[in-house]
């Protein structure tokens, strides 16, 4: 083993940052004396001011050339598909930590921990995103998931809340443990816990069916596992529950951050690790989609909490996901880097219109409340609605270019039948995004309208209603960093 | 008399890790036997990995296994803390009665 010099450790540095800022935040609250609502505005404002920061770090490194570097003996890689997903997490983390501005001065979430759990859970993710070991890769993941088991149960006064802690953690650490169990039969069949080292040894089999039996096993179980954390059907269970449960930006967070992150893992394992086994896992990730873009669009026709309705719609969208990845080529991988950004930027809109709703002081949730809004509040009942028909995948909002690339990638990898299914799905599930649209416009109005929304929480919407709106005419420069990402990582 | 051999730490694995499936799935009593029962999950992975590790001559597995067991009582711990919350808000830890939201 070579020596490990200081300098060494600079690819780390945005994680180091990141971990030691979080501890700073907690101490200052364990020690300070100040009152409590100040002390909220100070651990609230360092967070921002500390993701802000790692973001540009990341933007930096990658701008500066210095990437694609090993360090502890490749336990940690970073390379620029871990800077792109790495990207996408600070994105959604921030904005989470923004969304929940004005619920962290009220009384409904004003734990001190809140914004130090969401750097603590970031920091895991991104320990996830660029572990090349699978011990790395385990470690980042529990601290991803232990802190998102608090961030679940944040408001220890609400049932709702701690309920949805519980399930979440029940069924998060059953995942983990199917993850871990997949693991070790990886490791005794392989003798090696290192990604580089697996790969190589995968990569000597002649055959597909040439693989031990042991090893598809551990596979099957690490996917199933994965399946769990993106809440693929049929291990989606929870889904619905924790996200109508858990705080509202938790729950963006829990759509966004930790499904990419999960995502991330599964192209690296499947394109990188065990390409060579791509019968045994495309049969597995085409039965995920199957089930996951089904089930998310029939089960949601019935939902009338919108949070559950988003759920559903999220598991639709993570069998999407699945499409592109199990088309197992570069085309899906380029897809599935597109559905991930894009659906970030939507499900930002739609998690910001659900906290919008609300009506004194009270978060309403039933999809009745809306009925009629467009009279009162025309800017947000138009925005909510480019939203939901940006989901619902209609041209030209950027939704539907999205779902093109995932389609794309399908057909050319020959998985017709599964296209066809993705196509009626989605036309499926774009009837409960339009019956939203036809509440808020033609139902009468027989309710008062919202409290006033705040500004964090238009500007937000703003953003990413008018990139959902604008985004299809500006593809180039988009296109043209996924595409440098995808070839530097096949 | 027969050796013991890998086969046979696998296959004890193998049954408690099940045992441990079962016990989150078909308990319907109380939330304490789901904790566990991941317990249960989680040294069972630790045997595999302490018996593969002395098979591959590798000691990666053993340092897995110590990793696993520190994130086991973690685990615990906050798996512990969000039931109490949830015991103040309704009153019971029976499997049944989380059933606040459906849907």
């Amino acid at each position: 083993m070579s020596k490990v010099t200081l300098s060494d450790l600079l690819p780390l540095l945005p994680e180091i940052i990141l971990i030691i800022g979080a501890i700073l935040i907690l101490m200052y609250g364990v020690f300070s004396s100040r009152e409590k609502a100040r002390l909220n505005e100070i651990a609230m404002g360092f967070s921002l001011a500390l993701i802000l920061l790692i973001f540009s770090m990341t933007i930096l490194s990658w701008s500066s050339g210095s990437i694609e570097s090993e360090l502890f003996d490749g336990a940690f890689v970073l390379d620029m598909f871990s800077s792109f997903v790495k990207c996408l997490i600070l994105f959604s983390s921030f904005f989470c930590l923004l969304m929940s501005v004005d619920l962290f001065k009220s009384e409904e979430l004003s734990n001190f921990e809140y914004p130090v759990l969401i750097l603590f859970s970031t920091a895991g993710m991104m320990m996830v995103v660029s572990s090349g070991n699978f011990i790395s890769l385990y470690m980042g993941m529990e601290i991803q998931s232990l802190s998102l088991y608090i961030l679940a149960s944040i408001q220890r006064e609400s049932l709702r809340s701690t309920e949805a802690g519980l399930k979440y953690f029940v069924l998060g650490a059953l995942a983990s443990g199917m993850s871990l169990y997949g693991i070790s039969l990886i490791y005794g069949f392989t003798g090696s816990t290192n990604f580089s080292a697996i790969s190589r040894l995968a990569s000597e089999f002649h055959a597909p069916d040439e693989a031990s039996l042991g090893l598809v096993f551990g596979l099957i179980f690490l996917l199933a596992g994965l399946a769990f954390k993106i809440s693929a059907a049929p291990f989606h269970m929870w889904t619905p529950d924790v996200y109508m449960g858990a705080p509202t930006p938790v729950t963006f967070l829990f759509a966004t951050a930790s499904k990419i992150t999960s995502i991330a893992v599964l192209i690296r394992l499947t394109m990188s690790v065990f390409p060579v086994m791509i019968l045994q896992w495309q049969q597995i990730l085409i039965f995920l989609s199957l089930c996951s873009m089904i089930l998310g669009s029939f089960s949601a026709i019935g939902q009338n909490n919108i949070k559950r309705l988003v759920a559903y719609s999220s598991i639709g969208h993570a069998g999407f996901i699945l499409l592109g990845l199990s088309a197992g080529s570069q085309a899906g991988l380029i897809g599935v880097l597109v559905y991930m950004s894009i659906y970030t930027f939507m499900a930002l809109g739609i998690f910001s219109c659900i906290l919008a709703m609300r009506r004194g002081g009270e978060a309403v949730e039933s999809i009745n409340t809306l009925s009629g809004i467009a009279k009162h509040e025309p800017m947000f009942a138009f925005l909510f609605a480019t939203l939901l028909f940006s989901l619902a995948g209609i041209p030209p909002l950027l939704g539907f270019f999205a779902k093109f690339y995932v389609l794309l990638a399908a057909v050319g990898s020959h998985l017709y039948g599964l296209a066809l299914v993705a196509v009626l799905s989605s036309v499926v599930s774009a009837f409960y995004y339009l019956r939203i649209v036809k509440i808020m416009y033609f139902d009468e109005a027989n309710q008062e309208s919202f409290d006033p929304i705040s500004s964090i929480i238009h500007v937000i919407l703003l953003i990413s209603g008018g990139i959902s709106l604008f985004g299809f005419a500006f593809p180039r420069p988009f296109m043209y960093i996924v595409k440098t990402v995808v070839l530097s990582f096949l | 008399m027969t050796e013991i051999t890998l086969s046979h730490y696998l296959t004890v694995a193998a049954l408690l890790f099940s045992l441990g499936v079962f016990g989150i799935f078909v308990n319907r009593k109380n939330v304490i036997v789901i904790l566990m029962s991941i317990e249960l999950m989680l040294l069972a992975v630790n045997i595999n990995f302490v018996a593969f590790s002395i098979y591959l001559g590798d000691l990666t597995g053993q340092v897995f296994a110590l990793l696993v067991l520190t994130v086991a009582a973690c685990e615990a711990a906050i798996g512990l803390a969000i039931l109490v919350s949830f015991e103040r808000n309704r009153g019971s830890i029976a499997v049944e009665d989380i059933n606040v939201m459906k849907g």
